[in-house]
């Protein structure tokens, strides 16, 4: 793979490994060599069922999950092997919107709070800091009075915008997002989606977008590789794996996820038995 | 698991409506709680009259006057005095202050020991937290009596040092306490969150673990207070204490050893121990309600559907299996109560799937709970009508319900590897229901768990059976429980979210397994879900709700075609199955195939 | 499940001997000088040294309990400074009399928390609100301070019960129940108030639970769910609250025994700490860590049959 300075994220053969419990016991492979890249602006979106690597993937750019082999470069710079000091410093380049809105906002701080640290930490002063989230908050569409207030006084996909507040706080040029709206109500989960969307015109922010879920992933991506049990077995533009996968794993996928029109589902519940026929010979 | 997609779980104690949680500030909460002040003044009075011992009393403590010995109260001495005629008024106000100063000594000890290692150990994790652990397991093994004895061999007869070792002995309490919960924060996304957003070791600590570790220190710090002074006493009882100053414990051991002459000695001192030990342990109680939220709401007994009621349908009549009309289900609220379903009605006829869609909060798993009879204690379901095969459900005794479910009536819950008993093996949970309602013999019910196993697609039935649930996967699980649903031969199957916690491509099989079953046995079946997928999979009929109640009912073709409601147009036009696929990037790629596979 | 058994008696034998080395070291290099308690406040400073080279007391400390440790590993614990008796003689002769309160006393807490903490549970009302107050009683009365008041009531008052001494089981049983009574009571009534806290908390912990709202969907009856199923799974945190309780109860019957003067482990233990009695005082050390030992075991025997993760990986 080349390095392309123009790519905000590159992933080379990237590893993951952790100890597991007991001597003899060999350590757990959650990554067997990823690749992958992403330019400024665009949203690669990560597929996979649970188990398949994807999060660790997510984790692994955040500086979350131990890298056994393999690179991580963001803008050109290796970042998989960064000291504590150096992987602070970055976090004004990389941020994390994750999939429970409920377990990642300190229930104990008031909105105003969680915004403005990452600020204070960064050496923001405290006037100026106060200023840049009401501009945030304006941007995901939260009202004014939101800083003073709890997180548990917030539904999900209000504080699914607090955690995308605080991920763009710091004007990033990345940002993971794991799983950021699975756990939204339907209709909660469409304005998310397109508050994602209408962010990343406007600021030209790059996704790392992970998901289990191939409607999701394919409004939101310009780009889509399937994970499975720690691989990329496919992956191209959003509209050619989404709508016409090459690899049987992916097509499988495609074909169990369920479609709302009774009619075209039980086309495509045919179509899933008969590949799944086909598969058993 | 991330599949586990809404937090809507109907009639977990998490959202089961009512638990609302309490809020302002710490300290305001805990001088909300009247059994909290009231020890709090206790405590203080207890302090204060010890600081102020020489002022409230001119005896002595020790001064012995052989001539007053037990002397009654009144006079010189206001309480008495003891078998050698020391006032007993001096000797309990003196005897706080050794009290106080015991416990104030064993619970900082434990507190600086205890806290520190608990923050290091939880926090860094690895080989620090690996002796540290070690060391405390150490200490809790060993007796407390016997390191205290050993303690008092070795030092000799010093008060203040024994509480000092005792303090050595509570830390490993804290430090387990605090490692606890120092783990559990570190597992928060909100920690990931904040090291994410560039915060240093210190400042996290500080900021998003340190305010959750207090709590139930402090909680746990008034306890080991109490137990300072107990324990404190029984040494001086034991006359382990140091030589010559008067206290609790020394007041008991004269009175123990008059206790055939003037057993009301014990009265002065025994009552001091007990009101200041009872009033720590009360405010510690207190304040784990103020500070750590564990406010569950009065339990009532199990919710049924209220008192019959003539119906305004007759009842029965064409084949319909399940009839509900005018549905509520209510939760007790601090003003009040809450109304959770509000007039829900629905019918089910033989052969049918039903689909029972909202958001959360719409009251859906609420209602189908409300017709299994299974709301949790707090829960109240009326209805004015509510019959199961011409059968009134409602006011059903205990037994005659009991016959119904799992027979006629069975369930299929939405998290797979909670709804089974840990403790049991599988095979066990399935011939359970089955003796009991078929009244087949268990190498019967045997043979019939192993078919189902093999019917519900698991590969190794005879492994299966003999497994634990934790030995199995969850999608496994998943069909191990449509097999205990259906071993019965149930006419209504209501299958609660079935699919949520499940990887789409075993959604789909387990989709096929219920669609099967359902045609089978012309089971009735209402299935609670939020995917519109899913019901175009597999329903007949949709029963779309809001906010506990019915918006729209429809036959899945008409309602995908034409929802006439504007809520569930608004639904509909949220599924992404149908959304346009984002174009591509628009500026030029920097290499053709950049985004390519290693393996 | 061997090596499981194996390892844990191994761990048991390494923290016997780190506590009895400490002990040991804490005794004789702080230790109150047992020399001259033993020849009296009379004795000349010759008859003092004689007296502590006669114990060994002048060599250094490794070499004395080199010594010590080489006669334990064989069961020989010594003879007491004072009065001269084998420990190991008399530590037999009085441990039946401190285990019989102590081992009455847990079984009393045991079915009466078990009864007590299911019942507040399931019924709430006002059982739940007598374990409540119990809790507050068992915390806030010291155990010897319930033992006093027993034994004034009871025995001084009333005179129902003996107030002192202990009937071998042997010679009478009446006699040995009646003797046993008071202590039993006093030690039990702080073990019920935690442990009955403890099986409340944890049976509506576990009736909580997804898997036992799919039980009664089943069909099967209230009192199956509660007896095999909730029970069950309730039992392993009580458990751990009942062995940590009978260590304490190990503890609280040093001071019972005082209060019911009955000759058991904890009243000798109490006059060699005072004297300074290094070879009885390692033989109680020696006693107490073996039982806290033999109880871990057994509970965790318990844990490995009630939780089959344990058992079955």
């Amino acid at each position: 793979m080349n390095t392309t300075p123009a790519n905000v994220l590159e992933v080379d053969g990237l590893v993951v490994a952790y100890a597991v419990k007991g001597r003899r016991a060999q350590p757990f492979r959650a990554l067997h060599g990823v690749s992958l890249d992403i330019r400024p602006g665009e949203t690669v979106g990560l597929v996979g069922e649970s188990g398949s690597g994807k999060t660790t993937l997510g984790r692994a750019v955040l500086g979350l999950a131990p890298v056994a082999e393999g690179e991580i470069r963001y803008a050109g710079r290796v970042i998989s092997r960064l000291s504590a000091r150096e992987r602070r410093a970055l976090s004004a380049e990389i941020q994390v919107v994750f999939q429970d809105p409920y377990t990642s906002l300190n229930p104990a701080m008031t909105v105003g709070d969680i915004l403005t640290e990452p600020l204070l930490v960064s050496g923001t002063a405290r006037a100026s800091a106060e200023e840049r989230v009401r501009g945030l908050l304006d941007q995901v569409r939260l009202p004014a009075d939101a800083a003073h207030r709890l997180p548990r006084e917030f539904s999900g996909g209000q504080r699914q915008r607090v955690a995308i507040a605080r991920a763009l706080c710091r004007e990033p040029r990345l940002i993971v997002c794991d799983e950021p709206v699975s756990a939204l109500d339907l209709s909660t989960q469409a304005r998310v989606l397109e508050l994602f969307v209408e962010i990343q015109e406007r600021t030209g922010v790059a996704y790392l977008f992970i998901t289990h879920d191939l409607s999701v992933v394919r409004c939101v991506s310009h780009r889509v590789a399937v994970m499975h049990r720690g691989r990329i077995v496919e992956s191209g533009e959003a509209t050619a794996v989404t709508g016409d996968p090459r690899d049987p794993y992916t097509r499988r996928l495609m074909l169990a996820a369920p479609v709302p029109d009774p009619e075209r589902q039980r086309e495509r519940r045919e179509r899933r038995r008969s590949l799944k026929a086909a598969a058993a010979e | 698991m991330t599949h586990s997609a809404t937090r809507d779980t109907p009639g977990t104690p998490d959202s089961a409506p009512g638990t609302t949680r309490r809020r302002g500030h710490p300290l305001g909460r805990l001088l909300r709680h009247p059994m909290a002040v009231v020890c709090l003044v206790l405590l203080a009075l207890i302090v204060a009259a010890s600081v102020c011992a020489p002022l409230l009393t001119s005896a002595g403590p020790t001064r012995a006057t052989l001539a007053d010995a037990f002397a009654p109260p009144g006079g010189g001495h206001p309480l008495g005095a003891d078998s050698v005629g020391r006032d007993v008024l001096a000797r309990l106000l003196y005897g706080g202050r050794v009290s106080l100063l015991g416990g104030f000594i064993a619970v900082a000890v434990a507190l600086l020991i205890g806290v520190p290692t608990g923050l290091l150990a939880g926090y860094y994790r690895g080989r620090s937290d690996a002796v540290i652990s070690w060391l405390a397991s150490l200490v809790m093994a060993a007796p407390a009596i016997m390191v205290l004895l050993v303690s008092i061999a070795a030092i000799g007869p010093d008060t203040n040092a024994t509480m000092a070792v005792l303090g050595i002995i509570l830390a490993p309490g804290v430090f387990r306490l605090v490692r606890a919960s120092v783990t559990s924060v570190r597992e928060e996304l909100y920690v990931d969150a904040a090291r994410v957003s560039g915060l240093g070791d210190t400042r996290i600590v500080r900021r998003h673990i340190l305010p959750v570790v207090q709590a139930p220190t402090i909680v746990q710090s008034a306890q080991m207070f109490g137990v300072a002074v107990v324990i404190q006493a029984g040494i001086e009882f034991l006359g382990l204490g140091s030589a010559g100053q008067a206290s609790w414990g020394a007041m008991l051991n004269d009175a123990f050893a008059n206790l055939y002459t003037k057993p009301s000695l014990l009265v002065a001192p025994g009552l001091a121990i007990v009101i200041t030990v009872a009033a720590l342990g009360l405010l510690a109680n207190a304040l784990r309600d103020a500070l750590l939220e564990t406010g569950a709401p009065a339990a009532r007994r199990p919710g049924r559907p209220g008192a019959a009621r003539p119906s305004a349908l007759p009842a029965g009549g064409d084949d319909s299996l399940l009839a509900v009309e005018n549905l509520r289900v209510t939760y007790p609220a601090r003003d009040g109560e809450r109304t959770v379903v509000d007039g829900v009605s629905l019918t089910v006829r033989r052969g049918e799937v039903v689909g029972l869609v909202g958001e959360s909060g719409s009251g859906k798993g609420q209602t189908a709970f409300a017709i299994l009879g299974l709301l949790p204690p707090e829960g109240r379901s009326e209805a004015d009508r509510l019959s199961f095969d011409g059968r009134d459900l409602r006011g059903l005794g205990r037994k005659e319900r009991n016959a119904l479910r799992g027979c006629r009536v069975a369930y299929v819950p939405q998290e797979p590897m909670s709804n089974l008993d840990p403790a049991f093996r599988i095979g066990t949970q399935l011939i359970d229901p089955m003796r009991r309602h078929l009244k087949v013999t268990a190498r019967e019910a045997r043979e019939k768990a192993l078919g189902l196993l093999e019917r519900v697609g698991i590969a190794e039935p005879e492994r299966v059976y003999h497994a634990y649930p934790h030995q199995i996967s969850g999608g496994m699980a998943q069909r191990v429980l449509i097999a205990g649903a259906v071993s019965c031969d149930p006419d209504l199957l209501i299958a609660d979210e079935p699919t949520t916690a499940l990887d789409v491509t075993v959604q789909a099989d387990v989709l096929d397994l219920l669609r099967e079953f359902q045609q089978e046995r012309r089971m009735g079946l209402i299935l609670v879900t939020h995917n519109f997928g899913v019901v175009a999979d597999i329903c007949d009929r949709v029963v779309v709700m809001r906010t506990g109640q019915v918006v729209e009912t429809a036959p899945a073709g008409r309602l995908f075609a034409e929802p006439r409601h504007e809520y569930t147009r608004m639904l509909l036009d949220s599924t992404l199955e149908d959304a346009p696929p984002r174009a591509p990037l628009r500026q030029a790629p920097a290499t053709g195939t950049s985004l390519q596979e290693k393996v | 499940m061997l090596t499981f058994l194996v390892r844990r008696v191994a761990a048991g034998l390494v923290l016997l001997y780190v506590l009895a080395t400490t002990a040991f070291a804490m005794m004789s290099l702080t230790g109150t000088d047992a020399a001259r308690n033993i020849a009296g406040t009379m004795a000349t400073p010759e008859q003092i040294t004689a007296k502590r080279h006669e114990l060994g007391l002048d060599r250094p400390w490794i070499s004395q309990y080199g010594q010590w440790l080489a006669h334990a590993v064989r069961g020989d614990f010594g003879t007491s400074w004072f009065g001269g008796d084998s420990v190991s003689e008399s530590l037999v002769l009085k441990a039946p009399v401190s285990l019989s309160i102590v081992v009455s006393g847990l079984l009393l807490a045991t079915v009466l928390s078990a009864v007590l903490g299911v019942a507040a549970a399931v019924r709430r009302g006002w059982v739940d609100r007598v374990v409540q107050a119990t809790a507050i009683v068992g915390y806030a009365v010291p155990s010897f301070l319930m033992a006093l008041m027993l034994s004034a009531t009871f025995a001084v008052q009333l005179g129902w019960l003996p107030a002192t001494g202990y009937v071998p089981l042997a010679s009478s049983p009446s006699g040995w129940l009646r003797s046993i009574t008071l202590p039993a009571v006093s030690l039990a009534i702080g073990a019920i108030a935690a442990t009955a806290q403890q099986v409340r908390g944890s049976v509506i912990d576990v009736l909580r639970q997804d898997f036992v709202r799919t039980l009664r969907s089943r069909g099967l009856s209230e009192r199956r769910v509660l007896f095999r199923h909730v029970l069950r799974n309730a039992a392993p945190p009580a458990l751990t609250v009942l062995s940590l309780q009978f260590i304490s109860l190990v503890g609280g019957a040093v001071v019972i025994e005082k209060v019911f003067g009955l000759p058991g482990v904890g009243s000798a233990a109490v006059t060699a700490t005072v004297n300074g009695d290094t070879p009885l005082v390692m033989g109680v050390v020696v006693y107490l860590v073996l039982i806290v030992v033999a109880v871990n075991l057994l509970v965790d025997l318990a844990y490995g049959w009630l939780n089959p993760k344990v058992r079955v990986r």
